[in-house]
């Protein structure tokens, strides 16, 4: 029986409101955001909810002052507000401070990539996986679907330290029907292959899999993984599974060329010795005005499936050249 | 922990000779931004206001200080070390290689409790944790000290407004209000002024002193803490910058001045 799809949000919210029953040292804070699982924890939990307003800034900073007193924190906002407004919060308040001091933060952005389609550049978010890697105790979590987004839910409470999640704001098709990811692995490879693997995040794991199957199809071996803890893999894990392929593909629905999960990528392979050569796959260019569905959105950047099935495949005859 | 009764005045004054003995080794610190707080800081520690325990900083059953003009509380160092803090022979390597004394303060001195000198994020979390003691049905009190030059930074405003609206009456901002940020008065720069009706507007309680009567601080810390009126309380310190020390009080530019050795030499002889 196939699982009906759900928003990531929902699935996630949803956890937290089963958990704030039993766990009473659980505080949700938000920028002013909501859903309809929100308007069960304000109602059912009004001690342990605070909307700070539009002040992502002070969510931030209020966040850190309650995981100080050893609340489990949960901070909701859209994701380039919750990253890029208040960044020098994010970097003092929770990065620097929990050096020294135990703090569970965990920063829940939705809107990752051209999920907010019709909102234009400020709602869209192509910089913050650079943004928030490039901060040391932070984990940056990016799941696919929300099978997988749901389940990050254990990894919240399990580790302490301060945690960003990218969730897409659209409702996605289920890839994890059998059931969630290892969270502890960090990756999971959903097909395997010879000649190249894509490597891909969020939504465009969603991509890599349609044009996997189109490679196929036409005779290539492909293989697909989903990196969804991008700060915290098995890395002599993901360096066996990567070891076979001559090609690696990266995929992410952020800015190519610019710190994301493509320079991530390229540092571990050459820090690992890995031979293959590798094609980055990413939002092309600068910000963007026009108007289209999320798919001729991602046409124009170079990331929809056309455009990458045609990128991969001349990459695929480069390797054998 | 209880010091007991002491003299205050007089305990500022070695505060004021500790502050300029490490200034003179360590001329890296800001000077005149930390001898303005120092009847501030000597009233919260010595008069009876915090509750604290140096053998356990971080103790649940504190009164939290959030020092959020972090480099401008290099005063706090010897207030620390008198206190047990730590020892204080660590007043002589100040800024030094192995030192955790730098030149602005990090959360890895005991009796700091956050990240202090990137200005304006003090008060925000304070409010959580004063958000937080009210939920966890605590009744220990949460105190900031701001400079009045830091309330530039509108990160304080918002957390203003937070305080206001859940009527965190456990949270005590004071404003070392010495009127002086880097390049100069900041009436000239962007005023606060009216300082106190602004807060006052904003839902909170507020009152003003003399900052350098250090009684008159303490009678108004006390009298902040054992309100309970549900409304956060404000005390603005009208301050000196670069206080008891000629050419730099007042001096516009004091923020970056820093006095000749010689001449804190000769105020340390004159003023035993």
């Amino acid at each position: 029986m196939s699982v009906k799809p759900l928003a990531m949000r929902d699935v996630l919210l949803d956890r937290i409101w089963r958990a704030m029953a039993e766990d009473h040292k659980i505080f949700f804070v938000c920028a002013d955001f909501g859903s309809p699982i929100l308007d069960k924890i304000r109602a059912d939990f009004p001690e342990r909810f605070v909307n700070v307003g539009i002040a992502e800034q002070n969510l931030i900073n209020v966040s850190a002052g309650l995981a100080l007193e050893d609340y489990t924190v949960f901070a909701y906002a859209i994701a380039p507000f919750i990253t890029m407004r208040c960044y020098e919060q994010i970097r003092v308040s929770l990065a620097l401070l929990s050096e020294v001091r135990p703090m569970n933060v965990n920063l829940i952005g939705v809107g990752a990539g051209y999920s907010y389609v019709v909102s234009g550049p400020t709602h869209q978010c192509y910089e913050d996986i650079t943004l928030m890697r490039a901060l040391p105790n932070f984990r940056v979590l990016s799941p696919s679907d929300h099978v997988s987004a749901g389940a990050l839910f254990d990894r919240c409470v399990s580790s302490t330290g301060p945690k960003y999640l990218r969730l897409d704001a659209q409702v996605l098709p289920v890839l994890y029907e059998a059931g969630a990811p290892d969270l502890d692995v960090g990756f999971h490879v959903h097909r395997s292959g010879d000649g190249v693997c894509l490597v891909a995040t969020g939504y465009m794991l969603h991509t890599a899999l349609k044009v996997a199957e189109s490679l196929t199809a036409a005779g290539h071996s492909v293989g697909v993984i989903d990196l969804f803890d991008i700060s915290h893999f098995a890395a002599d894990q993901l360096q066996a599974v990567l070891s076979p392929y001559t090609g690696i593909v990266t995929l992410e629905e952020g800015f190519r060329g610019r710190g994301g999960v493509d320079a991530m990528l390229f540092e571990f392979i050459a820090r690992r010795g890995l031979a293959a050569r590798m094609l980055n796959i990413g939002v092309e260019g600068a910000y963007r005005f026009e108007l289209g569905s999320r798919m001729e959105l991602h046409e124009q950047v170079g990331i929809g499936h056309g455009s990458v099935l045609r990128s991969v495949t001349t990459f695929i005859q480069s390797l054998s050249d | 922990m209880n010091v007991g009764p002491i003299d205050l005045r007089a305990k500022a004054h070695w505060v004021w000779r500790e502050t300029l003995a490490v200034h003179r080794r360590a001329p890296e610190t800001r000077l005149a931004s930390s001898l303005s707080p120092i009847e501030i800081f000597v009233a919260l520690y010595y008069g009876g206001v915090l509750r604290f325990d140096p053998a356990q900083p971080l103790a649940e059953h504190r009164d939290r200080c959030i020092i959020s003009k972090g480099h401008g509380s290099i005063c706090m160092y010897p207030i620390l070390a008198d206190l047990g803090y730590f020892p204080l022979e660590e007043l002589q390597r100040v800024c030094q290689a192995g030192s955790f004394l730098g030149g602005i303060p990090d959360p890895v001195i005991p009796g700091y409790e956050t990240v202090n000198g990137s200005l304006g994020h003090g008060l925000g979390v304070a409010s959580g944790m004063a958000l937080g003691l009210k939920r966890k049905g605590s009744d220990r009190s949460v105190f900031v000290v701001v400079g009045d030059g830091e309330l530039h930074e509108g990160a304080n405003w918002e957390a203003i407004m937070f305080a206001a609206q859940h009527r965190l009456d456990n949270l005590h901002l004071i404003v070392d209000d010495n009127g002086i940020s880097m390049l100069g008065y900041t009436d000239d720069i962007v005023s606060h002024d009216p300082l106190s009706v602004r807060l006052s507007a904003f839902g909170w309680d507020c009152m003003e002193v003399d900052g350098h009567d250090v009684a008159a601080v303490q009678a108004a810390l006390l009298q902040m803490k054992a309100s309970c009126a549900g409304k956060p309380q404000a005390l603005i310190a009208r301050t000196l910058k670069g206080h008891g020390v000629p050419g730099l009080e007042n001096a516009p530019l004091s923020h970056i001045m820093n006095p000749k050795p010689e001449l804190i030499d000769s105020l340390l002889e004159q003023n035993p």
